[in-house]
């Protein structure tokens, strides 16, 4: 595969090295120092220049490319190269933002800037900032469909409530579905009467709000609930982003913000937060607002010698976990090594995500579950592919494939799959398959 | 010395000329039903010569290069009112009858009626003309018109009837979204207005049919302009207590409809009925009548000198509190009669009124839920010094600016109302009257507030006509400010207004 990668900042960098060993990569970067100093630590091909120009796209032979990602620091960079991409030639356009506006502008409307996928720095950072606080129970979680989706996989420990009970006793929420049961690395495709037994590793798909639910079913010792005490600091788009996502699956957490105007903003648009105007690092304020009873603390201030400060301070009065935004990857170690519980860098978060997205496959998304021994996937279906116009329970009837079909996104809208459910072109389809017959599957999207 | 007056007032008198102008065509349905029964028609071509008369001259002073701005439109709301209220009041003068007779009477009856407040000084109802009683409940209907002029958005930098907080409440944006131009939205709401008084005369004349010959087409329409307008006069001296039980019942769904937003009946009508069902002041509306009501029965049924019945008791408990809390102030029975703590009931009841945007007076629901929110926002705030907590209406969050303007025009018609009380004591005093403080704390409310009848020898049967004619003067003053809520008159005071 022929891969353009636009920005050789640290994201782009993490993206050519994880896919220089396999695929032809090109890295385009306006710095010639960096580009030079890019082409003797990597296997890549680099040319200096303005990755928005024709001119240097072509010189990248953008037209003959497989994949183009984009991925400096700034948004309208990206945007205007992969617009300029989609002029040359008709590679898969991958761009990264930081706005949550562009991320809306093309969800609404697909292939918006020439751009096939999105990537958004701060929402996805949020994103895992909620799944790490949400799910410490949970072994993987994946998102599909933007964020609509989740796949996640736990181990059932001996004080489980779910332990001993079956399937459909465990599966009481609408919008979920259980796909998958391990049993001494043995995968099966679990019915209705099937017992969870303990040590069992369950994958479950659905919405992340049902998710969240079972989590707190499967592990209600570990996995936070309402009434744990949750506190962002700094009211930064991922700060905010963070106490959107948390809300909307019924925590109410307590946001610090030092500015006022960002402040207000942030009460008008978050209803289920407290926002309180003050200075984070102030420790009589901390005190006096109960800080050091937080179970969890997120710190999102926009510079990362603040986050490490009020990390610290946080730890010190004694909170129980300290998750903190660290802007530079060279910090992330010396984060954790200071006792911050866990440190998240978007860039990473960013490199990881576009990786995943490139492993070949004509599933949108996939996660390999268990050794390989199964895989979800994500497919967007076209129309007359052996999947659509036929009831669910048809199609599992006329196939010998082994799989279930976890979730279904219609529209930006999850629809949660029965028997009677008949698939239509366009929908994503979230499914879980075993290894064996991933070929089958993907052979008739 | 000489200072430049810097209001465009000739915008104002050419707008007020607008407006005199054209109060012929509703002058001319009291004429029409005077034809139809050969009474006098004297006293409505007296009034719709001096309309075109005054409209002629107030419009020959206009000047189209004077835009209307805020200013102006203050200024002429209140002209406006006024001087309608004025012409309203001729019927009654040449008609020549009864206590209306006196200049001051009529100037009272017309600006009870324009306001519609609903308060009347006449003494027997029964030597008044068919015709100059349905001018009465015409001259209602127009107020009501007027003022979902006013509070629809239309003129809403004057910002009465609760326009400046629809638009807190970003409800205005929608109004103009209904349609580009603002004169389609007005017909719109009209047009609500216009459907819900013809659906009134239909249902009122059936059930006058079915029921009680009493409700004849004559009262039909009488009671059809009164009760959406939330206004509250009747030709009958036992107000809609003359008529069978069902029609009472019948009555009390328009009184509540006329309370509630227009603009939300508008988005209910086109499908959106959650915007209206979902809205955090309809349900406080709805549920401090409720309560009220509820309250009212239970002190009636414990009232051993009340012989109503079970569906009597509940029937005038809903029916009175309906009554009182959307400002309209018809009477199902006389509760001047009641226990002191019912009539108390209905007293609180006066401060609550209905929702913004429709033809309720008083204070209205929404003012006090921000109120409430905020108060309560604040004791959050005292524990939390740091924190930011907007106040939120059915999900919006209200500009803080606005919550210290409902505070501030909250503490004014408080300190207003007071006011009016002890000048009503006062006066009467003077004059030799007994009445007890609280015949005077309810007759301050129910004119300055808009409701109607107040307790006493001015209760629902009863008139204001025992008052003082000085008191009288006084209440037809703050039944005016009452009704343009305060603002657009106590501005014309000031000298900022005028020179700067």
């Amino acid at each position: 595969m022929h891969v353009v990668v636009i920005g050789a900042g640290e994201v782009g960098t993490s993206i050519a090295a994880s896919l220089a060993s396999s695929h032809e990569v090109v890295v385009v970067d306006v710095d010639p120092d960096r580009a030079e100093q890019l082409k003797y630590e990597l296997d890549v091909l680099t040319i200096a220049g303005d990755g928005t120009t024709s001119e240097i796209q072509t010189a990248a032979d953008v037209g003959r490319a497989d994949m183009v990602i984009a991925c400096t620091d700034n948004d309208q960079t990206n945007l205007v190269a992969c617009g300029t991409a989609k002029t040359l030639g008709d590679g898969f356009t991958i761009a990264r933002v930081k706005s949550t506006d562009f991320l809306r502008t093309w969800e609404g409307n697909e292939g918006a800037f020439g751009v096939d996928f999105m990537v958004c720095t701060d929402l996805l950072t949020a994103e895992n900032i909620v799944r790490v606080i949400g799910l410490p129970a949970a072994i993987d979680v994946d998102p599909f469909a933007s964020g609509l989706v989740q796949m996640a996989e736990f181990e059932i420990a001996e004080d489980s409530p779910v332990a001993g009970q079956t399937v459909s006793q465990a599966d009481r929420f609408e919008s979920l579905t259980f796909v998958g049961l391990f049993r001494d690395g043995e995968m099966t495709i679990p019915r209705g009467d099937t017992g969870i037994a303990v040590g069992d590793r369950a994958v479950v798909i659905g919405s992340p709000e049902s998710v969240q639910a079972f989590a707190t079913d499967v592990a209600p010792e570990t996995t936070p609930g309402r009434a744990d005490e949750i506190v962002i600091v700094g009211g930064s788009e991922i700060g905010y982003q963070t106490a959107r996502l948390l809300e909307e699956r019924d925590f109410k957490p307590r946001l610090i913000e030092q500015d006022a105007d960002r402040a207000r903003w942030l009460a008008e648009t978050l209803p289920n937060t407290v926002v309180m105007e003050h200075d984070a690092t102030d420790t009589e304020f901390l005190s006096r607002e109960h800080v050091d009873d937080a179970d969890i603390l997120v710190t999102a201030l926009r510079s990362d010698e603040k986050n490490l400060l009020v990390s610290v301070l946080a730890k010190r009065l004694g909170v129980d976990r300290v998750i903190a935004v660290v802007d530079s990857p060279d910090y992330v170690t010396v984060f954790e090594e200071i006792g911050i519980d866990i440190a998240i860098n978007p860039r990473t978060v960013t490199a990881e995500e576009i990786t995943r997205f490139t492993y070949e496959s004509v599933a949108e998304n996939i996660a390999v579950l268990e050794n390989d021994q199964a895989e979800v996937l994500e497919l967007e279906l076209t129309e007359g592919c052996g999947l659509t116009g036929r009831p669910i329970s048809e199609i599992v009837a006329d196939s010998d494939a082994r799989f279930v079909i976890g979730a279904i996104t219609r529209d930006h809208k999850l629809v949660t799959p029965r028997g009677d459910t008949v698939l239509q072109a366009g929908d994503h389809v979230i499914l879980l398959v075993e290894s064996d017959s991933v070929s089958d599957i993907t052979s008739m999207a | 010395m000489s200072t430049n007056i810097r209001v465009g007032w000739r915008a104002s008198v050419g707008l007020t000329g607008d407006v005199l102008a054209a109060l012929p065509v509703p002058l001319a349905f009291p004429l029409l039903i005077a034809l139809y029964y050969g009474e006098s028609p004297l006293p409505f071509i007296a009034a719709i010569a001096v309309s075109l008369a005054l409209g002629a001259a107030f419009r020959s002073v206009q000047d189209p290069e004077v835009n209307l701005g805020p200013r102006e439109a203050f200024l002429a709301v209140a002209m406006i009112w006024f001087l309608v209220a004025a012409v309203g009041a001729i019927p009654f003068v040449v008609a020549g009858v009864g206590t209306v007779a006196h200049p001051v009477n009529a100037m009272f009856e017309a600006m009870s009626g324009l306001t519609t407040t609903g308060a009347t000084v006449l003494v027997d109802f029964s030597v008044h003309s068919r015709s100059v009683m349905m001018w009465r409940q015409v001259i209602q209907w127009l107020g009501g018109l007027g003022i979902l002029i006013l509070a629809t958005a239309v003129l809403s930098e004057v910002g009465v009837g609760g326009a400046q907080l629809m638009e807190t409440e970003s409800q205005t944006q929608d109004v103009n979204k209904l349609t580009p131009k603002i004169s389609q939205t007005a017909q719109l709401i009209w047009g609500i207005y216009f459907g819900l008084t013809g659906l009134a005369v239909v249902v009122y004349f059936l059930l006058g049919l079915a029921v009680d010959p009493q409700m004849d087409l004559y009262n039909a329409v009488a009671h059809a302009f009164t009760s959406v307008a939330t206004a509250g006069f009747s030709p009958e001296p036992d107000s809609v207590g003359a008529f069978h039980p069902l029609i009472q019942w019948a009555v009390v769904p328009f009184m509540v409809i006329g309370s509630t937003s227009f603009v939300l009946i508008y988005f209910a009508i086109n499908g959106e009925p959650m915007r209206l069902l979902k809205n955090e002041e309809f349900h406080f509306y709805l549920g401090a009548m409720g309560t009220l009501a509820s309250i009212v029965a239970v002190g009636l049924f414990l009232d051993p000198s009340v012989t109503y019945g079970a569906e009597g008791t509940i029937r005038h408990a809903v029916f009175n509190v309906a009554s009182i809390v959307t400002t309209t102030g018809y009477a199902s029975t006389d509760y001047v009669l009641w226990a002191p703590a019912a009539k108390h009931m209905l007293f609180m009841g006066m401060f609550i009124g209905g929702m913004v945007g429709s033809t309720t007076c008083s204070i209205k629901s929404l003012r006090w839920l921000v109120a409430l929110k905020t108060f309560r926002r604040n004791l959050f705030t005292s524990i939390h010094p740091e924190a930011i907590r907007p106040v939120r209406i059915s999900g919006k969050s209200v500009d803080e600016g606005a919550i210290r303007d409902i505070y501030a025009y909250l503490l004014l018609s408080i300190v207003i109302f007071f006011l009016l009380a002890v000048v009503i004591v006062v006066d009467a005093e003077r004059a030799d009257l007994r009445v007890t403080e609280f015949e005077a704390l309810g007759a301050a409310a129910t004119t300055f507030l808009n409701i109607g009848p107040a307790f006493g020898e001015a209760g629902p049967y009863g008139t204001f006509a025992s008052f003082p004619m000085s008191t009288r003067a006084v209440m037809i003053v703050l039944m005016w400010i009452g009704r343009i809520e305060i603002i657009p008159v106590l501005v014309l005071f000031t000298k900022a207004f005028w020179t700067s």
